[in-house]
């Protein structure tokens, strides 16, 4: 592998790392403070990629259609919440994963019945379509290092909300004890609701900022789930920096996986994750 | 005790009245409605009695399956009991060492684990040219059940498979009935209601919840065995995790902890796929709809309906 196709399956390992990361973060801050396993998080970030494609048909625009898709994403995970999830707290893990399960099949199915099963392509925006030389032959797409540059000033900002901010704090707290932040008398009900929906958020924007690189198409979030459960597993739940170390580990075995050893491709990732399992069964990051 | 062993006795003759029927279509859907009961059951092992919510089950199921098809030679029968021996020690040996890592988390990470480990084994046949990619492999020939030259039975016959379907998953219910009323089983169950406590008592867990992860991944080899010889065909499918939620769905309908209820739960879970699917293209959204409907309106399952008429009936409230 010469100097530049290195450079160039470098930054495709952190542009796929950094997005599962954005996916993933939201898994693992559910997980730790609500203690609910959700299935349906994949279907998350497919709602995403769709409201990416609908939005940006109908405005004309990838920009129009995050600027709305955003928004609407809170809104729904807010709803989803009130709605489903907010019932499976007390629930056992067994019922978490039924019900969510069930939500998967509901999604799917609404995806078909609404926007149908054919593969879509979305554009990527005029100003970030070109590509920078990097040896004669090749060259790396503009949109590519944009998306990771967006992702790398949403970890900053999730850091800093997660640590600098009154809303942070009791985030941080709720992933702690929650029955002592209820004594404090903190709504821990709307910091449930806050969260999910920021989760939902960013699952949801991930998908946006992947629609135009992976195309969207039926059952896309099933993987990214699976593989989103191995870095919260790699991680530590809980751990919004354990998630950013583990996606970007996950990120580079994927993509030099498929580069060195195709025959075993998929199988890689899954490999890393028995590795750590049996160094930390708790994740690298385990919190307390 | 009596009425129960009645009602056992009532159901299973009527199962065996299926083939006479002569109807060769409800035969083979009945046919794999009793080994999805098989797979419900092995998985009600770990998930009703030990507490260990396994959401990777299918992979078991689909290595045994696998194992059926490789092994098979290409256009003559095997030996149907080699095959099952095969199949189940592959399942079995597989289980024995996921079960290894999984075994060594708990709650939330033991689902996600076993699930990423089903996915490990789903991308083994589907990317590798060992399990002949996302198409799958034939079992061109039904296997022979030749004992030294003796023939008891002949799979190509749909009543003999049908009759060697039923007997096994009443073997499988007699096997798992005698084990739970074992001190192994025991076990299990205190370490389900109580790990610490058994832990403290002097047992070794760990040992134990090996035990029933590999034993039911061997079970679970039984069911794949049989799909693999009534259908006569393998794909990766088999060991995705749609397959693994389903059976969780099985058992959580027909109320977990109850071998009975995890077959009723198989009978219920086709009964309305093949229902939802003659209404609409989009069964699943009907199906979806009624998981999220039962996870909310009916904690405990099919199995505990019968309670709850029984107090509704004695007026005693709504005292859960």
């Amino acid at each position: 592998m010469d100097f530049a196709s290195f450079l160039i399956q470098t930054l495709n390992s952190l542009q796929y790392g950094l997005l599962l990361f954005l996916v993933a973060s939201g898994l693992t801050l559910v997980f730790g403070i609500m203690g609910i396993i959700n299935l349906a998080h994949g279907s998350f970030y497919m709602i995403g990629a769709y409201l990416a494609f609908v939005l940006s048909s109908a405005t004309g625009s990838l920009y129009m259609a995050i600027l709305l898709g955003v928004p609407l994403s809170l809104a729904f995970g807010a709803l989803l919440e009130w709605a489903f999830f907010s019932h499976l707290y007390k629930r056992d893990h067994l019922e978490q994963v039924l019900m969510t399960y069930g939500l998967i099949l509901i999604f799917e199915e609404l995806r078909s019945l609404l926007v149908g099963d054919d593969v879509h392509g979305v554009e990527i925006p005029a100003l970030f379509s070109g590509s920078i030389p990097l040896s004669d032959v090749l060259s790396y797409p503009v949109y590519r290092l944009v998306v990771s540059a967006v992702c790398i000033v949403l970890a900053i900002a999730l850091y800093y909300v997660i640590q600098r901010t009154r809303l942070g704090m009791m985030i941080r707290a709720g992933n702690h004890d929650r029955t002592m932040v209820e004594a404090l008398g903190i709504n821990i009900n709307m910091i449930y609701r806050v969260v999910f929906a920021l989760g939902f958020a960013l699952a949801a924007l991930a998908g946006m900022l992947a629609s135009p690189i992976s195309s969207v198409f039926p059952n896309m979030g099933s993987h990214v789930l699976i593989i989103s459960f191995v870095i919260v597993v790699i991680g530590g739940i809980g751990s919004v920096w354990g998630a950013l170390v583990a996606a970007l580990i996950v990120g580079f075995a994927d993509t030099f996986g498929k580069v060195l050893v195709p025959e075993i491709s998929g199988m890689v990732v899954y490999i890393v994750m028995a590795a750590v399992l049996l160094w930390r069964p708790e994740g690298i990051f385990k919190k307390g | 005790m009596n009425s129960q062993l009645i009602f056992k006795l009532v159901a299973l003759a009527l199962l065996a009245c299926v083939p006479l029927t002569g109807d060769s279509f409800y035969t083979e859907l009945l046919a794999k409605t009793l080994i999805l009961g098989i797979f419900a059951m092995s998985l009600d092992l770990l998930v009703g009695f030990t507490g260990l919510v396994s959401f990777g089950h299918a992979a078991y199921f689909g290595i045994a399956a696998y194992t059926v098809a490789l092994l098979s030679p290409g256009y003559e029968a095997g030996n149907l009991w080699l095959l099952l021996f095969a199949s189940v020690a592959c399942s079995a040996l597989a289980a024995l060492f996921v079960g290894i890592f999984v075994l060594r988390t708990k709650g939330i990470y033991f689902i996600m684990v076993t699930l990423a480990f089903a996915q490990l084994a789903f991308f083994i046949f589907h990317d590798t040219p060992l399990g002949g990619g996302s198409d799958g492999v034939y079992v061109n020939v039904k296997p022979s059940a030749s004992i030294g030259g003796w023939v008891p039975f002949d799979l190509d016959t749909q009543a003999h498979l049908y009759y060697f379907v039923l007997v096994l998953l009443v073997l499988v219910y007699l096997f798992l009935s005698r084990i739970l009323q074992s001190q192994f089983g025991r076990v299990l169950v205190g370490v389900k209601s109580n790990e610490h406590r058994m832990q403290s008592m002097g047992y070794k867990t760990f040992g134990y919840k090996l035990g029933a992860f590999t034993l039911a991944g061997g079970l679970a080899g039984v069911a794949g065995f049989l799909y693999a010889i009534v259908f006569g065909f393998v794909t990766p499918e088999l060991l995705s995790w749609h397959q693994s939620g389903n059976v969780l769905l099985m058992v959580i309908l027909g109320g977990m902890g109850n071998l009975i209820g995890v077959v009723a739960g198989a009978f219920a879970f086709i009964s309305m796929q093949e229902i939802f699917a003659s209404w609409t293209k989009h069964w699943q959204l009907v199906m979806g709809g009624v998981i999220v409907a039962a996870v909310l309106f009916l904690p405990g399952g099919l199995a505990a309906i019968p309670g709850r008429i029984k107090r509704a009936l004695q007026g005693g409230g709504n005292d859960e």
